[in-house]
């Protein structure tokens, strides 16, 4: 049967860092198109490193990463950089929002390196800020929005590419629990729209809500439960 | 592992694009718009050293063209005919009918003479030494000399046919400063007392009648004992045929010795000083090469310490899907941009200095375009050079760092 391959798989991925510290060790995991997936653990355990390495922010030390079944050990910086453009969307707990820039141009950013004319950057930043439900704040600055809106427009960021999957790394981490609440339920919207998420968190209740729970500690998968037996 | 998964077919890679020019070069100055007090200061070198660059070289084309526009004005076409020394080291005098003979070359247009009064010295009264002649020379003059010469009368009339006749004098313009001396006023020469008639404007081509006094040909040879001869003789040519002129000058002045006499042209020295260079414009281009070296200095200085404060900045980038190069231009851009910016505040600064200065000194303005297509290109260079070490930092950072910093 031909099915899709997995958007990301982990095989065997061992990540050390100088100095002797690993990160990782021997994590296999692959997520699979439509999937909502939180990524649980302490703090330290190895949860950031795993999401740069899924992101191809970063290389492991052994084992092997593809995207879409590419190996990412076989591309070189030009590819890399345009499997980020088009494939993987991030979402981080700080926004990385620029401040002189209204949100519509923050998020026409996600798209600045695809080729594609300005006009036709900030309408589909338009679009994407009306699906993260901020159609109304085109033109504010990052100051004039509150933390969850600020989120907001980071997510609409890393949506506006129609990437495979929205890696996110503690999303809800800077916001109060109320902001940090209507973000997750971002997610699940988007997900319900037919976008792959994989979410990291140390919050146990917000990863409980999700299809699949990855949990690692002291850099190694602990567990992985998943609503979509058949799959994993 | 799965086999039906193994051969799955994976989608082509995505298709790398380029980064547009004009995005490129918003992206530089957006970095500049996150600092802009930063921005100016560091770009403040440049500025100045641009400025310097184009303010000297303003200056000196401004001089250049007003000197030009003098010599127009003045004519290239008087010369001057002296007696000089001749092969046996004698100073025979000029002939008396001297003027009437260069008359006689065809492309001459007017030809006139003043003869040194030997002996005379002019003074305000008589109760002062006779000896001090504060170096005026009393000269007879013939009643053409003012027009040949182009001279003009800050007060006063020039000499005439009547006037030539009576104990009346023209002063040159040193020489009325020198006795204090006004038109209607008396000066006092070997014992008689002359009426000043006029005063003349001062003379660029003919220097030697700003500390002369001049009287009619008849009073100096009646009053003062005047022997006659013409010492100095003021010609002017055809604008064609001065070198011609100048050939044949000395053989027809004096056909009996034309080694003895002497030609020049006296605008030769306005001439000479066009090629001339001043030493003040090195100091200034000198200060000028300095600010932008420290200028260049700063721009470096200021791209540093912006890489190091925008990691989350560059890391981000990288995650929206920026390679390596990408980033570099990026903050190539910005350097040279910051640099540019700088080059284009300090031409306009340079060339308002020149435009004030220009028209201080009555100049005719003349905008130094090398100069500031020079300025600009070495704004350019300067940030590219100043620019390099920085961006390429840049451009190594590894791409994690938007996720672990902060
Ligand atoms: N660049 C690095 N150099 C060296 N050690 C690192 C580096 N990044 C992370 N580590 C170490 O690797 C381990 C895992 O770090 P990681 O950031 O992945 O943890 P985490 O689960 O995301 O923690 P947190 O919940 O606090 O964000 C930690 O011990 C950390 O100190
Ligand atoms: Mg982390």
């Amino acid at each position: 049967m031909t099915e899709a391959p997995p958007v990301i798989e982990l095989d065997r991925v061992t990540k050390s860092y100088p100095g002797g510290v690993r990160a990782l060790h021997d994590a296999s995991l692959r997520i699979w198109p439509d999937e909502l997936t939180a990524i649980v653990g302490p703090s330290g355990s190895g949860k950031s490193t795993m999401l740069q390495l899924m992101g191809t922010l970063d290389r492991p030390t052994s084992g092997t990463v593809r995207i879409l079944g590419h190996d990412v050990a076989e591309l070189d910086d030009v590819q890399l950089s345009a499997v980020r453009a088009n494939w993987i969307g991030f979402v981080f707990q700080q926004f990385y929002l620029t401040s002189h820039l209204t949100a519509v141009q923050n998020v026409a950013n996600g798209l600045f390196y695809h080729g594609i004319a300005r006009k036709k950057r900030l309408r589909e930043a338009a679009t994407a800020l009306e699906r993260v439900g901020l159609g109304h704040r085109l033109g504010h600055r990052p100051q004039e929005l509150s933390g969850g809106e600020r989120q907001r427009v980071a997510i609409a960021r890393a949506l506006v590419a129609r990437p495979a999957i929205v890696l996110a790394d503690e999303p809800t981490g800077a916001l109060d629990s109320r902001s940090g609440d209507t973000i997750i339920e971002l997610l699940h919207e988007l997900h319900s729209e037919g976008t792959t998420i994989t979410v990291i968190t140390h919050d146990n209740g917000i990863a409980a809500a999700f299809d699949r729970q990855v949990e690692i500690l002291d850099g190694e998968i602990r567990s992985d439960r998943s609503a979509r037996l058949g799959a994993a | 592992m799965n086999p039906s998964i193994a051969t799955t077919p994976s989608p082509p890679l995505p298709r790398t694009a380029r980064l547009r020019t004009s995005d490129l070069i918003g992206v530089g100055l957006l970095g500049l718009r996150g600092r802009p007090l930063r921005a100016i200061l560091s770009g403040l070198g440049i500025a100045i050293g641009i400025a310097a660059m184009v303010a000297v070289l303003g200056v000196g084309a401004a001089s250049q063209a007003q000197l030009l526009d003098k010599i127009a004005g003045l004519g290239t076409n008087l010369l001057t005919v002296e007696p000089g020394q001749n092969l046996v080291g004698q100073n025979p005098p000029l002939p008396d009918e001297v003027v009437d003979m260069i008359k006689r070359i065809g492309p001459i247009q007017s030809a006139t003479a003043t003869g040194t009064v030997k002996g005379a010295t002019v003074r305000r009264t008589d109760k002062i030494d006779p000896r001090e002649s504060q170096g005026i020379e009393v000269a007879a003059a013939r009643l053409d000399l003012l027009d040949t010469l182009g001279g003009k009368l800050a007060g006063g009339t020039w000499l005439n046919q009547a006037t030539a006749r009576y104990p009346a004098i023209v002063l040159g313009s040193t020489t009325a400063q020198l006795l204090g001396a006004e038109p209607g006023g008396q000066v006092f020469i070997s014992g008689q007392w002359f009426t000043v008639i006029g005063v003349l404007e001062p003379l660029d081509l003919a220097p030697e009648i700003n500390t002369s006094a001049l009287v009619g040909w008849d009073v100096a040879t009646g009053r003062l004992g005047f022997d006659g001869h013409p010492t100095r003789v003021y010609t002017r040519s055809v604008d064609e045929s001065v070198d011609a002129v100048r050939a044949v000058l000395a053989r027809t002045a004096n056909p009996q010795d034309p080694s003895a006499v002497k030609v020049s042209r006296p605008s030769d020295a306005l001439t000479a000083q066009l090629a001339a260079k001043n030493t003040f414009n090195s100091l200034l281009i000198g200060l000028g090469a300095v600010s932008l070296l420290v200028g260049g200095v700063g721009v470096a200085n200021t791209m540093i310490i912006s890489v190091l404060e925008r990691r989350q900045e560059i890391g981000l980038r990288r995650a929206l899907g920026a390679r390596r190069r990408q980033i570099l231009l990026q903050f190539l851009t910005e350097a040279v941009a910051l640099s540019v910016l700088g080059g284009l505040a300090g031409a306009a600064i340079g060339l308002a200095g020149v435009t004030v200065y220009a028209t201080f000194q009555g100049w005719p303005t003349v905008i130094p375009t090398t100069g500031i297509a020079g300025g600009v290109t070495a704004s350019i260079a300067i940030g590219a050079i100043a620019g390099l070490y920085p961006a390429m930092r840049a451009g190594r950072l590894p791409p994690t760092e938007a996720l672990t910093a902060g």
